[in-house]
């Protein structure tokens, strides 16, 4: 079993905290002048997305994260898996709904991700940051209505809804922020 | 590596603040007669300190290491000279890392032959009114000693408490333990731990507290005397402002066997942590045995007491370049 001492803690290191990897996102020395010196930490969980404190006596060994990321293609789902493939050794795998969370709303195939492996199984699936998809529905906007910054629902082709100004007509396709669901302009 | 990390971490008030505070520090030693002196940053020992970590270098393939605290050399010179002296200097440790840590700092250091415990505090207290002028710090200072100040706080005697109740005392205090610190850890361990999160916490938020008369367990480098309650306790104290630690000076030992003994137990709890051996400066012992003249001795992180003179919140904003600048 691989560990990381207090001191090779840093911003970015994989540990495990509660049986769950986590990475650590601060690390600060507590060390009242002379003495015994802790380490606190904040780390997030890289399976729920929760951030987490802990405190460690200086010295102490922390079980290390067996975690890799790397960029994958998005293939296609078949209902109950979503199946991406690493594009140089053509290897494929398969990640549940809970490891793509919500990057399903954005991805309908060839999109380039972001695959967090956790002793080599997906553990997280991050879209990118920008995805160009197509207006499945949306009602027609009033003629004339110029008001600055009125929006409308509009359903993508992968069912996911989003707000968009009034002129947007099915058919369009449009660049979307996955980082907020945000409509950035027509592609 | 961010567009613009060739720039200094502090803003050029706090540069131009820095240059007035050693100016302000060397007249108010020049005023009280106190010489400054220089010392070698790089040496042929490190330190026994079982909680410092010594950076090393070589010379000529042989290991050397940056000095983690000008201490040893300076004794030596005061053991020669029998003057009070001063030095202003930078000190290096491993590890040592985060919001008030830099592995390279400045550190103000002098040793007053003559003078006991409080006074010098009383006159540290004198140095910070001075360096507090024309800032908006008001210069304050309340004096505890380590069982006042956690009687108040925790209502237990810290010379009489044992690890295991210290553990209870967390436990039914709802005081987050630390990993890896538990009931059989030395109570020294615990004693730090509970100070961070009950005894710093009550002490005055915008004013100075010295924290005097330690445990005898962390005596370091201090005498060790019985107080009122005929406690063996260590004269040494430290000064904070609110919850920072800014310096921490003995009543120095002057006796070269007990230092020497002192030394060898370090090293003792050095092998026990899995920590590398520090070998035993014989030239600063061989002092101890010519003679030091009673006398205390303080050092004060200067980055740190930059940090309170300019409210800043981070030791970063008070350095030219921070560490990962440098």
């Amino acid at each position: 079993m691989a560990t990381y001492s207090t001191n090779q803690f840093k911003n970015g290191l994989k540990i495990i905290l509660d049986g769950d990897p986590c990475s650590i996102t601060e690390n600060n020395v507590v060390k009242p002048g002379k003495g015994q010196a802790f380490n606190k930490v904040k780390a997030k969980n890289l399976r729920t997305g929760r951030v987490l404190e802990r405190t460690f006596k200086s010295t102490e060994s922390v079980e290390a994260a067996d975690v890799d990321e790397m960029n994958v293609e998005y293939l296609y789902s078949d209902g109950e898996a979503w199946h991406f493939m690493e594009p140089t050794s053509f290897e494929q795998y398969a990640a549940d709904a809970v490891a793509v969370g919500d990057a399903v709303k954005w991805i309908k195939g060839q999109e380039v991700c972001v695959m967090t492996l956790w002793d080599g199984s997906p553990l997280a699936i991050t879209p990118p940051n920008f995805v160009e998809l197509a207006v499945a529905q949306t009602d027609p906007g009033l003629k004339g209505d110029t008001a600055q910054g009125a929006t409308k629902p509009a359903t993508l082709e992968t069912g996911t809804e989003v707000k968009v100004p009034l002129f947007i007509n099915e058919g369009d396709i449009l660049k979307i922020d996955t980082r907020n669901g945000e409509y950035v302009s027509r592609a | 590596m961010t567009k613009n990390s060739w720039q200094s971490t502090a803003s050029k008030d706090v540069i131009i603040e820095r240059a007035l505070m050693l100016k302000n520090i060397r007249a108010f030693f020049d005023a009280h007669s106190v010489i400054e002196v220089e010392t070698p940053l790089l040496s042929h020992y490190s330190t026994t300190d079982p909680h410092l970590n010594s950076l090393r270098s070589s010379f000529r393939e042989q290991t050397c290491y940056l000095n983690a605290s000008p201490e040893y050399a300076m004794k030596r010179l005061l053991a020669e000279c029998q003057q009070a002296i001063y030095q202003i200097c930078k000190a290096f440790r491993d590890d040592e890392l985060g919001q008030y840590h830099n592995p390279e700092f400045t550190m103000l250091e002098w040793y007053r032959p003559g003078y006991d415990l409080l006074q010098l505090m009383e006159e540290l207290a004198a140095l910070i009114e001075t360096l507090c002028r024309n800032t908006t710090i008001e210069p304050g200072f309340e004096y505890l000693s380590y069982q006042q100040a956690f009687e108040k706080v925790t209502g237990f005697n810290p010379h009489q408490i044992t690890s295991s109740e210290c553990y209870q005392f967390a436990v039914s205090n709802n005081i987050e333990i630390p990993q890896g610190l538990t009931a059989i850890d030395e109570v020294d361990d615990w004693l730090d731990w509970l100070l961070t999160q009950r005894v710093l916490p009550a002490f005055k938020k915008d004013g100075f507290t010295f924290l005097y008369d330690y445990p005898a367990s962390q005596c370091a480098l201090a005498r060790i005397e019985s107080n009122a309650e005929q406690v063996a306790v260590a004269k040494r104290f430290e000064l904070f402002f609110g919850e920072l630690e800014l310096a921490n000076g003995f009543f120095e030992l002057t006796d070269a066997d007990e230092q020497l003994r002192r030394f060898q137990q370090e090293n003792q709890r050095r092998i026990q942590a899995g920590k590398e051996v520090a070998g035993i400066d014989e030239n600063f012992i061989a002092a101890l045995v010519h003679g030091l003249p009673d006398c205390s001795g303080v050092a004060v992180g200067l980055d740190r007491l930059l940090m309170t003179l300019s409210r800043t919140k981070a030791i970063d904003q008070v350095l030219s370049f921070s560490w990962d600048r440098a």
